[in-house]
């Protein structure tokens, strides 16, 4: 009985003992929502504006943007900026040898860099930069430190430091010393706008896909009825 | 030509009327099957699904280590329906292994493998083992982070076989390291030879089962009490119409749940597609932390568990030993099960003791194989370990000495 005790207490502290030791900065909510249109086409602009500067979205075609109501000559309008074809894969400016001796690494490509990192790090990273003297760039992060990016969005954001409190400068705040051209809030609803486009890229095929879902599952509820139903009138004769 | 000759004029030249009879219409299986026997049609179905699927990814998979990532998204986005197709391969891989798990315990539950079935069993095993080398070989394709860096820890437990290790995992590899050749011919064996390896089994197991006849929960031979006259086991009921009937109920069962994964969750939470693996693979950046796909994290953890050298071989080596011995060993049961009784149902206290231990050591060695490891970690994976193969080498001394009740002449309804 002794042992018995002892296996269940191990198997019910185990899980216990694992947040407790799972580090890392808390990360923020991310606010996404992929079928508002009007927050993707505006994290779309962002996206092309800034991201592609350095980075790729090369598995994303331009014309795929009709899934969020933009036709092709909305997106020669809006998105293109380098003379691209509306049916080219979204490619960055940059080259990547270049890149490379710039930041020293090649900026990651974007396409499905929400599916790998998760929206609420990538919408949590982006508000996270400060200025910090002892880096190449500049800034520094508090959720990624010493990331090769610099803050593209400063003029937007502001500038920030970083405030260290607690006995062992365990707690570290962000605040804004420079304020940008957005109010905080507003800055943040932009970042949420950009964060729901990474999301959307990350599977184009996310909202079709849940539409589609609803209607199998109905689909399929029905044929379990019919089956049960099925089922039990052949098996009145073996009870 | 009616209906009739029609048949008549077939099965003249090929026994068309007689293999209906045989494994559907008149193969009599025992009327009181539970929720537990529906795991074997449905690991047919998801079979099906994966051979389907799978030849139309392989229209628009490059096998080609700088090609692979993106022709996956490809598929994602420019084929019409492929994410689909991929959803439903990928899901298809871990709902594979959970309904294979779930008829695995269903055999353990109800003696399945005790004779006359034991090469019913063995041959299950191999199909267990040819399944883990297609969600091997299969899980590399895509070629991202945890593709490759699963594999590679895969292969390097080859090279810690003495002498010839690093000769077979080169051969293995057909270079060095981890590269375009390994995928390619991976992509081989993954398209070809096991898919063929694993239809081919599975017929054989098919055809072991109709020649022995199904085991049932209660654990006796329906076969030992036949009418006299019409010769048929009293307790059977031909498979078709009833079980048919019965597994397409279970089939769509089934699917609510499949289909619900599909399209609501196909990711389930970085369980069945991680989510560093949607960061292309790259050689020279290993991740902080490599977790293979949940179904083999119990016999990861059993292979991180040994820690110590131990005689003249090595730590590492000990753990290869260990893991491959994890998966063996249930070929073995036929053996070490020195029961009287089949059922759990007849069983005694022990072996029920035993079995829950056995379950829960697999789902903690399962969840301790996705963490990194902590020395408290180790030290559980080290017990459980010790439990998991303590159920099956104990199995021979245990079963014998438990108290069985007796088994009742017919199954009970």
């Amino acid at each position: 009985m002794k042992k018995i005790k002892i296996i269940l207490f191990v198997f019910f502290m185990a899980p216990i003992a694992v947040f407790a030791a799972e580090p890392g900065m808390p990360l923020d909510k991310a606010p996404v929502d992929t079928t508002d249109n009007a927050s993707l086409q505006r994290g779309a602009e962002t996206f092309a504006n800034y991201c592609l500067t350095c980075h790729g979205a090369s598995f994303m075609r331009y014309n795929r943007h009709r899934d969020i109501g933009l036709n092709e000559v909305d997106v020669l309008d809006r998105l293109i900026f380098t003379g691209q074809k509306a049916g080219d894969l979204m490619l960055t400016a940059m080259r990547g040898k270049e890149a490379e001796e710039w930041f020293g690494v090649t900026p990651p490509d974007l396409s499905v860099i929400a599916r790998s990192r998760g929206a609420d790090w990538l919408y949590s990273y982006l508000r996270a930069f400060y200025r910090d003297d002892t880096t190449v760039t500049g800034w520094n992060n508090l959720v990624f430190d010493r990331a090769a990016m610099p803050h593209v969005l400063y003029k937007l954001q502001g500038e920030q430091t970083v405030r260290i409190e607690g006995e062992k400068g365990e707690i570290r705040k962000l605040q804004l010393d420079v304020p940008g051209s957005m109010s905080p809030k507003e800055y943040d609803n932009y970042i949420a706008d950009l964060v729901s486009y990474m999301v959307y890229i990350g599977e184009p095929a996310a909202n079709d896909r849940k539409q589609i879902g609803i209607f199998v599952m109905i689909f399929l509820f029905g044929m379990l009825g019919l089956t049960y139903a099925l089922k039990r009138e052949y098996w009145r004769d073996v009870h | 030509m009616s209906k009739n000759s029609k048949i008549e004029w077939i099965d003249k030249r090929f026994p068309l009327t007689s293999n209906w009879k045989a494994h559907l219409s008149e193969y009599y299986a025992p009327k009181n099957f539970n929720f537990w026997y529906y795991f074997g049609s449905l690991a047919m179905l998801v079979l099906v699904n994966q051979l389907i699927t799978g030849i139309f990814l392989t229209m628009n998979y490059k096998p080609d280590a700088s090609l692979a990532f993106a022709s996956v998204e490809y598929i994602m986005r420019d084929v019409n329906y492929g994410w689909l197709i991929r959803y439903m391969h990928s899901t298809g891989a871990s709902m594979f292994f959970v309904v294979v798990y779930l008829h695995m315990f269903r055999g353990m539950m109800y003696g399945s493998y005790q004779k006359p079935r034991e090469l019913l069993w063995l041959v299950g095993m191999g199909i267990f083992f040819i399944l883990m080398s297609l969600a091997f070989t299969g899980y590399i394709l895509p070629w991202g982070q945890m593709s490759y860096w699963g594999a590679q820890v895969i292969i390097s437990m080859f090279g810690a076989i003495p002498v010839i290790g690093e000769t077979l995992s080169q051969w293995l590899l057909g270079d060095f390291t981890l590269s375009d050749a390994a995928l390619n011919r991976f992509f081989a064996y993954h398209v070809v030879t096991l898919p063929v390896l694993l239809v081919t089994l599975v017929f054989v197991h098919i055809l072991a089962l109709h020649e022995v006849g199904s085991n049932n929960p209660d654990g006796i031979e329906i076969k030992k009490n036949r009418n006299p006259e019409t010769n048929i086991p009293v307790d059977g009921i031909p498979f078709h119409p009833y079980y048919s009937v019965k597994d397409i109920f279970g089939v769509v069962v089934f699917l609510i749940i499949f289909c619900g994964i599909i399209f609501f969750a196909p990711g389930f939470g970085g369980y069945f597609l991680e989510h560093n693996n949607f960061i292309p693979a790259n050689p020279l950046q290993t991740p902080d932390h490599i977790a293979p796909v949940w179904y083999f994290t119990p016999y990861y953890s059993m292979l991180r568990a040994v820690t110590i050298n131990f005689l003249w071989i090595d730590a590492k080596l000990w753990g290869v030993i260990l893991m491959g011995a994890s998966v063996l060993i249930f070929a073995f049961l036929p053996w070490l099960d020195r029961s009287p009784v089949k059922s759990i149902r007849y069983k005694g206290p022990i072996f029920k003791f035993a079995l829950t231990l056995f379950v829960i050591s697999f789902f903690v060695l399962g969840w301790l194989g996705m963490k990194s490891p902590t020395p408290l970690y180790t030290l559980l994976a080290q017990i459980f370990t010790v439990i998991y193969f303590a159920f099956f080498l104990l199995m021979p001394w245990y079963s014998r000495i438990d108290k069985t009740k007796p088994e009742p002449k017919r199954v009970k309804e």
